[in-house]
């Protein structure tokens, strides 16, 4: 099973963070994978986004161009991207920047509001992981049990209240699925 | 075995270049390969090596040749602009036979050009660069786990045959992370009894020197060093066949080209056309005995590539022009897709009906 993942949105909201937490989880998984940041100006603000691809099999391409998974944090990233999605594909919103709804029928979307629910549970600036957990509820792209430690391999030891944070963000989106 | 770890291919290659002995860095910040500096700073103070910012590529470069004529494995690593710049000082690295290894994580281009990724630096890497007769051994990764192993190889083979050597990536080689599992530190120890490291009065003293003034004296320097090269292109190709048993349409692509060649290759096999892919790893010297033979099976060849067809001619001198070689290339920082190049595999697989 290969499952291709792009994560869009602006610059500081946790694009190629995000990306790299599921790149460790499939590390410690033994999976395939590759992570691949847009790395032009729009890392120095505007839209950013990243590439993640876990599978069973080698990697080829590390550009993903078809996801099977979409994770739109602003609404260029959609307007951007809702149509590379594969059909049958999922498709993860914060509902709270994105003003619209997706347009297509073949693909299966959730609306998480998750800068609103980060802001009002005192977790400013971490909705990407409020959302991340709503993508780990539903698409099983990396398992629960690997959270733990792949969050010790972004967040550094010194900083465990940046560790705790992150993984009651994660627990967030799982409750709100 | 080491554990796996994730790295970004220009964090591979500084980790691995120190792995085995390097301990002299020089170089210029530049987009994108910015890491291998970044990586080679924070660790070069901590294991009494070198890390230097010089002023200009220029310095950088000719820093290099000073620590390589005395005898130590050195490295510079820049992006298409700055290699330009470096070239003067690369073809005096030739001429004086110095080992050290040139990394180009490769940019849109020309002049100042972009800073997505690009390969249109292969004629420059693979007809030397600079001025004189000379080469580079050109080795091409295709993943992390290779942008390391490849910088390993790469130092060996400088010392080996004593000529620099080049890595060339691009800016997505650079910038991907994947799993890579470091090699055990192997220290480089060479002799190197022509190196420059005082004679403590007892032996004659070495010259490191690429200037000659006696056409016959350099006219035998070339020969010797061109002698030195057939023993590279004898021994030193490699490259990789993917699905070439039975492929009627063999697609040639290095590095990032070749990662996304792969996808349109299973792409095209899904739709029952015999598609395969022939990777060069060395650039310089080209795979073309291996290509040749490829050519008595295949029927036809696709050179997919980021630049506007340059590895294409290397192709068409490797098979011979016995089959027909067509382009399929993006520039400017874009990347052809798996689509794009399925495309071109399905255009090239119409044209053979009706052709032996």
């Amino acid at each position: 099973m290969t499952k291709n993942i792009l994560i869009a949105g602006f610059g500081g909201q946790g694009v190629l963070f995000t990306g790299k937490f599921l790149a460790y989880a499939a590390l410690l998984e033994d999976k395939q994978l590759s992570w691949l940041p847009s790395y032009g100006p729009e890392m120095r603000g505007g839209t950013c986004n990243c590439s993640v691809i876990i599978s069973d099999e080698p990697v080829g391409s590390p550009i993903v161009t078809e996801p099977d998974i979409l994770i739109a944090m602003n609404r260029p990233s959609l307007d951007k991207f809702e149509k590379a999605v594969v059909p049958g594909g999922e498709i993860y919103i914060d509902s709270s920047l994105v003003d619209r709804k997706v347009e297509r029928d073949d693909v299966t979307v959730h609306y998480v509001p998750s800068t609103a629910l980060s802001t009002e549970r005192g977790f400013d600036g971490i909705a990407n992981m409020i959302l991340l957990g709503s993508v780990i509820e539903h698409s099983a792209v990396i398992d629960r049990k690997d959270i733990p430690a792949a969050m010790a391999k972004v967040v550094s030891a010194k900083h465990k209240d940046l560790y705790d944070f992150n993984i009651k963000a994660i627990e967030l989106g799982y409750e709100f699925g | 075995m080491s554990e796996k770890v994730l790295m970004k291919g220009n964090e591979a290659i500084a980790e691995a270049a120190i792995s085995c002995g390097c301990r002299h860095y020089f170089g210029y910040p530049i987009t994108p390969q910015t890491e291998i500096a970044a990586y080679m700073a924070k660790r070069m103070p901590k294991i009494g090596g070198t890390f230097l910012q010089a002023e200009s590529e220029i310095a950088a470069i000719n820093m290099v040749i000073g620590a390589a004529s005395a005898g130590v494995r050195v490295m510079t690593s820049s992006s298409s602009p700055g290699v330009s710049l470096k070239s003067e000082g690369i073809s005096y690295m030739a001429g004086c036979d110095l080992p050290a290894l040139i990394v180009n994580v490769q940019r849109g281009g020309p002049g100042l050009g972009g800073i997505q990724p690009s390969q249109s630096d292969y004629f420059q890497a693979t007809r030397g660069g600079g001025h004189g007769d000379y080469h580079l051994l050109v080795l091409a990764p295709a993943s992390v786990q290779e942008m390391a192993a490849m910088t390993v190889r790469a130092f060996d083979l400088a010392d080996k045959y004593r000529m620099p050597c080049m890595l060339l990536a691009d800016g997505t080689m650079g910038q991907m992370m994947e799993p890579v599992e470091l090699g055990e530190s192997t220290g480089g120890t060479v002799d190197k009894p022509w190196a420059l490291t005082g004679t403590g009065m007892s032996r004659k003293h070495n010259i490191i020197n690429s200037l000659s003034l006696t056409p016959d004296e350099l006219e035998r320097w070339n020969v010797d060093r061109y002698a030195r090269y057939a023993k590279v292109e004898r021994d030193e190709v490699l490259y990789e066949e993917y699905l070439c048993d039975d492929a009627e349409i063999v697609v040639v692509g290095f590095g990032i080209a070749a990662r996304v060649a792969k996808n349109a290759v299973n792409a095209a096999r899904a739709e029952g056309i015999k598609a395969g892919m022939f990777r060069p790893i060395t650039l310089w010297p080209f795979p073309k005995k291996a290509m040749f033979e490829r050519a008595k099976t295949a029927r036809a060849f696709i050179s997919v590539e980021l630049s506007m067809g340059q590895m294409i001619e290397d192709i068409e001198l490797a098979v011979r022009c016995t089959r027909p070689v067509t382009l399929c290339s993006r520039v400017g920082g874009m990347i052809p897709s798996p689509a794009e190049v399925k495309k071109s595999i399905e255009d090239a697989h119409a044209k053979l009906d009706g052709r032996n």
